[in-house]
Formats: structure tokens, sequence, C-alpha cells
């Protein structure tokens, strides 16, 4: 026995990173996430200007001045330090909006698809009236209603991204729950609880992680557009939305002030979604090569 | 073994509520009206083709499906009537072991948490008492106990059906069900999955109800056979007299149907049954065997025949036999 020889399987997460570290897209799209990452967690110690303090004589810097190597926006307010602050501000949202609308999306997704019946009926058809209106419309009700902040924004992104985890959980909950492994757990006394969260929810998580990854991107930039349209985060935090609403009107003489916000929006989201896409092909069999 | 029955299946109906082609609702009669019992420490073969009824025959006997009618008494209780709670406790006594390992084992637990979750559920130990006890079931059903830590989709079919058994094994049942056990290995590694419920069986005094579409390996292991046609049960008998003198025609006809390795003898006058097996929705009425029975007779186009015994121990449900 002692001779045997051990040959260490890889796990499954081993092999999907394995895979992951194939496809250069994603590769980019993880180095994109964790750079905004890590620069949104250390904001406070990288970033070379309180992002809030105002220079009132060093308005509308051009970018690579001295000491404001991004310029300075119509208040005299470093950009840099201020899009260094965003990208918390970007990330936060993103995980919190995503983690409203799995957690959420999830708990119906699963108790509807293996419930069944008319609980799965009435929960699902609330889904579809919630489908039926434009996303966009739908948070900026919500919003609406809530009234206009950053921590609402969230909730609202948030709400609205609640039927696309909960059909897809159902869906793959109604496949799985067939398995013969459910029946197994079942006859060794298992209750429906644990059965649901514990033996068929890890099943059908894999094109949930790539929703998930896919959803950050889109709150970061519905937030964004919230923000924008003076829904979402107040003056004077440094949300890349509101940056790019409140100084609009200098796209002709300051571009800058403008343009590194939309930037930075556009990379993460880029970095959010190619990561995604990434996460499918590995995770889904039928596009792997 | 003796006569005490472990198991007692009484008018048992499983009906499935389906649409039929003009998509008026109508049920499936999987099994339909069923009686019989099962005896402690034997080894109950049930056969019959593809959609008969006896994978579902299996699971509604553990009430792992909601059966229509009739009951199943396991012992002194009767397992319809139990409430949850005291159906999680019965449950420890009354296991499974599926057809494809593959599927009946979550892919995303490792060996371990498999085989000990069912110890878990029924809270018999401490963590270190139920790690030893899984250790000592893989080493039982033939597991190197240093794989524990493995996931079921590293090992080979046989393997995953070992640790299946090992799992039906955790909390010491008397009463496995095991539904097409071996159709989906090897016919070597078949042989020896079959040697080892056979050990397994001998060691903690098991009774079996071994559900098979395959004729050999029901009559390798079985010390009595049930014969199902289309939800019914045709014919039960001992296994010698069963393969001697198979009464019902359609026993006869699978028997004949079933190649025999030597060419010597070769079965020139054997029996065919024609045409296809009839919708369970809509089955035949009178005999369900009939259409496709070479010796029906016109009562047979009418009449469900009842149940014949024909010599001690073997029951047909055949007009040929009735008096």
């Amino acid at each position: 026995m002692n001779d045997t020889l051990i040959v260490k399987d890889p796990t499954p997460f081993q092999e999907i990173l394995h895979e992951l570290s194939k496809n250069k897209a994603a590769v980019a799209g993880l180095i994109i996430i964790a750079l905004f990452l890590l620069i949104g967690i250390l904001a406070p110690l990288i970033a070379p200007k309180d992002p809030f303090a105002q220079e009132i004589s060093l308005r509308k810097l051009p970018p690579f001045s001295p000491g404001y190597i991004l310029g300075s926006d119509d208040l005299g307010r470093d950009m840099l330090s201020r899009l260094m602050y965003g990208a918390r501000i970007s990330m936060i949202i993103g995980v919190i909006s995503v983690g409203i609308a799995m957690g959420s999306g999830l708990l119906i997704g699963v108790t509807a698809g293996y419930i069944g019946g008319w609980y799965d009926r009435i929960v699902m058809r609330l889904i579809d009236i919630m489908l039926a209106f434009p996303y966009i419309l739908l948070t900026i009700v919500i919003v609406a209603v809530l009234g206009p902040s950053l921590f609402n924004a969230m909730v609202a992104i948030g709400v609205s991204q609640i039927p696309r985890y909960a059909r897809l959980v159902r869906a793959s909950v109604l496949a799985e729950k067939e398995a013969d492994y459910v029946t197994a757990e079942r006859s060794l006394g298992a209750s429906p609880l644990s059965l649901m969260f514990l033996s068929i929810l890890p099943n059908c998580l894999a094109p949930v992680s790539v929703q998930a990854t896919l959803g950050v991107g889109e709150a970061i930039l519905s937030s964004a557009a919230l923000s924008f349209l003076g829904l979402g985060a107040q003056p004077p935090t440094p949300e890349w939305g509101l940056m790019i609403a409140s100084s609009r009107e200098f796209i002709t003489n300051a571009w800058w002030i403008v343009t590194f916000p939309g930037l930075a929006t556009l990379l993460a989201v880029l970095g959010f979604n190619l990561f995604g896409d990434g996460l499918r092909d590995v995770l889904d069999p039928k596009l792997r090569e | 073994m003796s006569d005490k029955s472990i198991l007692r299946v009484q008018n048992l109906k499983t009906y499935f509520d389906v649409h039929n082609e003009r998509g008026e609702k109508a049920h499936l009669k999987a099994v339909d009206d069923v009686s019989f019992t099962i005896r402690e420490g034997e080894i109950l073969g049930v056969v019959g083709e593809s959609g008969c009824g006896k994978s579902t025959l299996g699971r509604t006997v553990l009430r792992l499906e909601e059966k229509r009618g009739g009951t199943v008494m396991y012992r002194e209780t009767d397992l319809f009537g139990l409430d949850h709670r005291e159906l999680r406790a019965a449950r420890k006594k009354l296991q499974m072991i599926f057809q494809d390992p593959s599927s009946s084992l979550n892919p995303r637990k490792k060996v371990s948490s498999l085989i000990s979750q069912p110890l878990k559920i029924h809270r018999t130990g401490t963590p270190e008492e139920i790690q030893d006890r899984v250790d000592a079931l893989m080493e039982e059903v033939g597991l190197n106990p240093l794989y524990r830590r493995r996931f079921p989709h590293q090992f080979s079919g046989g393997q995953r059906q070992r640790i299946g058994i090992a799992r039906a094994l955790a909390l010491n049942p008397e009463f496995i069900v095991c539904d097409e056990a071996v159709s989906a290995l090897d016919v070597s590694v078949q042989a020896q999955i079959l040697n080892l419920l056979l050990d397994l069986q001998d060691r903690h005094r098991l009774t079996y109800m071994f559900i098979s579409h395959d004729l050999s390996v029901v009559e390798f292991i079985s010390s009595r056979i049930l014969v199902m046609y289309l939800g019914k049960i045709v014919e039960i008998a001992d296994k010698k007299d069963l393969m001697k003198n198979p009464l019902h025609p359609y026993t006869k006809a699978l028997f004949a149907a079933y190649p025999d390795a030597d060419p010597k003898n070769r079965k020139e006058d054997r029996m065919l049954v024609m045409g296809d097996v009839p919708s369970p929705i809509n089955p035949p009425r009178g005999c369900h065997f009939h259409p496709r029975c070479p010796f029906a007779k016109p009562v047979c186009t009418e009449v469900y025949p009842g149940n014949t015994n024909a010599e001690p121990g073997h029951t047909v449900a055949c007009h040929l036999y009735s008096t």
C-alpha cells in the first residue's frame, strides 16, 4: 500500500484555470480586472492628491502638467486621483449590485425550479413582468421611487438584474433535479433544503458565474448612466458617470475631463466582458475546441 | 434464507400524468396493480424490456415515487403511511444502487463526502468515527482509501459503481434495490460487481431486489425471478422453476430471444414475438400481451387474466393456465 504511486489529479478548479490561461482575451480581461481592483483597494495609498481638494487657480490643466499627470478638472481637482477613487466606487457598485441580483436570483430560481407547481408559476410570472420592462427604464423607476443616491442606484441595478439569474438558475435546476444523484441523495434521507442548496445548486453555478462576471461590467455601466442622469452618485463623489455628466459642457475646450472617466468606464467594462466571455467558453464544454 | 417476508407489496399502482396524442389528459400506468413479497435474505430478480415499469417499481417500493394506490409494507410498517421524520428513519434500512454511476454520484463531491453523506444525514457519530467508517467501507467494496479525496470523474465506471455501493452500505441497510446496477458496465466489470454484491449479501445478510433487462445477469444472481410486461407482473417463480418451465408466453419469448453461446444449442424452433410493445398510456384491452401472443384466445382480448398458481411458488397471469 505504501509504495502506491499517488498521482495528484487536477481539481476541476485547476482545470478551469488551466483552460482559462490558454484564452488570451480572458487573460487580458483578468489583468484589467485585477488592475482596477488593485487601484480601487489601494486608492487612498497611491492617489497623488486628495480627490476632493479644489485648487481654483489650477483649473482645467491639460494632461502631463506638473503634478497633474492627467490634468485637473473644472474645479482644479486632480483627475488621476478622482479616477482612482472612482475605480473603488465602481468596483463596489459592481460587487454589491451583482451580489443583490445573484443572491435573490439564486434563491428564487432554485426554489422555483425545485418546488415547481403553483409556486413556480406565480414566481416566474412575476419575473416575466419584470422582464417586460426595458432594463434601464426599470432601474430608473426603482431609483425614482427610492430617491436618488449611490446606494439606491446599486439596489435598483441589483433588482433589475434579478430576472436573468432567476431564469438561468431555474432552467439549470429543472435539468439537474432529474439527475440520478438527486434521487440517490433523496433515498439517503437528505432534506429538500440540503438537496436544493448543497446538491443541486453547486452543479448550476457554471452559467451563473459567467452571468455574474458580465453583470459586474453591466452594473458599472448602468451606474455610470444613472449618475449621468443625476439619479445615482451625487456631487462631489468621484463617480465616473457623474464626472462625465458634470463636465460635458467643457468637451470642446478641456476634452480630458470628459474623456478619461469615459475611458476608465470603457476599460473596466471591457475587462469584465472579456473575462466573462472567456469563462463561458471554458465552462461550456460545447464551446471548447 | 427464511420464509419471513421483508417487503410486502399489495396492489401497488404508480401512474404518471401525461397527455395522449390528442392532447387529452391521460395516465401512464408505469406500475399497475402489482402484488408480490420479498423474503428476507433472497435476491428477487425483476426482468422485462425497456419501459415495462421495472425501474418505477423499484423506486416506488422505496417511496421515491408517489403511489396512486396499494400498499408497501416494510416489515410491520406501511412506508406510505409514514411522515417525513419517520420516513427518513426508515430510509436507513432501505437503500438503492443506481444504473449509471456517473450520474448517480454528485460530480461536485469528493468520494469521502459522497460515502459519508448518509452517515452525516443520520448523525451516526463523530467526524473521526465517520472518517474511519468511510475508510472501512471503501476497503470493503475494494477501493483504496487513499482515493478518498478524489472526485467521481477521476474513477473508472466499475470503481464508480463501487463508490455507489459503499454509499448504499454505509447505514447497514437490510434491503437494497439494485436498479440496473451493472447495465452500464463492461461485461468483465459486471462480473466483478455482481460477485461483490453477492459477497456483501452473504456478509451483511442483505436482501436485494435486482432489476435488470439482462437475463444472464438476473439468472446469475437471483433466487427468484419476477417478469414484468407493461406495468404488470406476468410471472413470478423460483429461478430454477422459471428457467426450466416458463409458463407465460411472454416469458417463453423472452428466454427464446436470449442468445446462447453454444452453437450446438441453436434454437431452431424458438418462439418469436412480432411487433412492438404497445403504449403504456393506452394498453390493449384484456391481456396486455394478446396482440403479440401466438396463443391468444378470444377471452384474452376481453379480460385481463387473474393470477394462477401453476405450482407452489410459481404464479402466472395467463388465460392458458386459468381453470
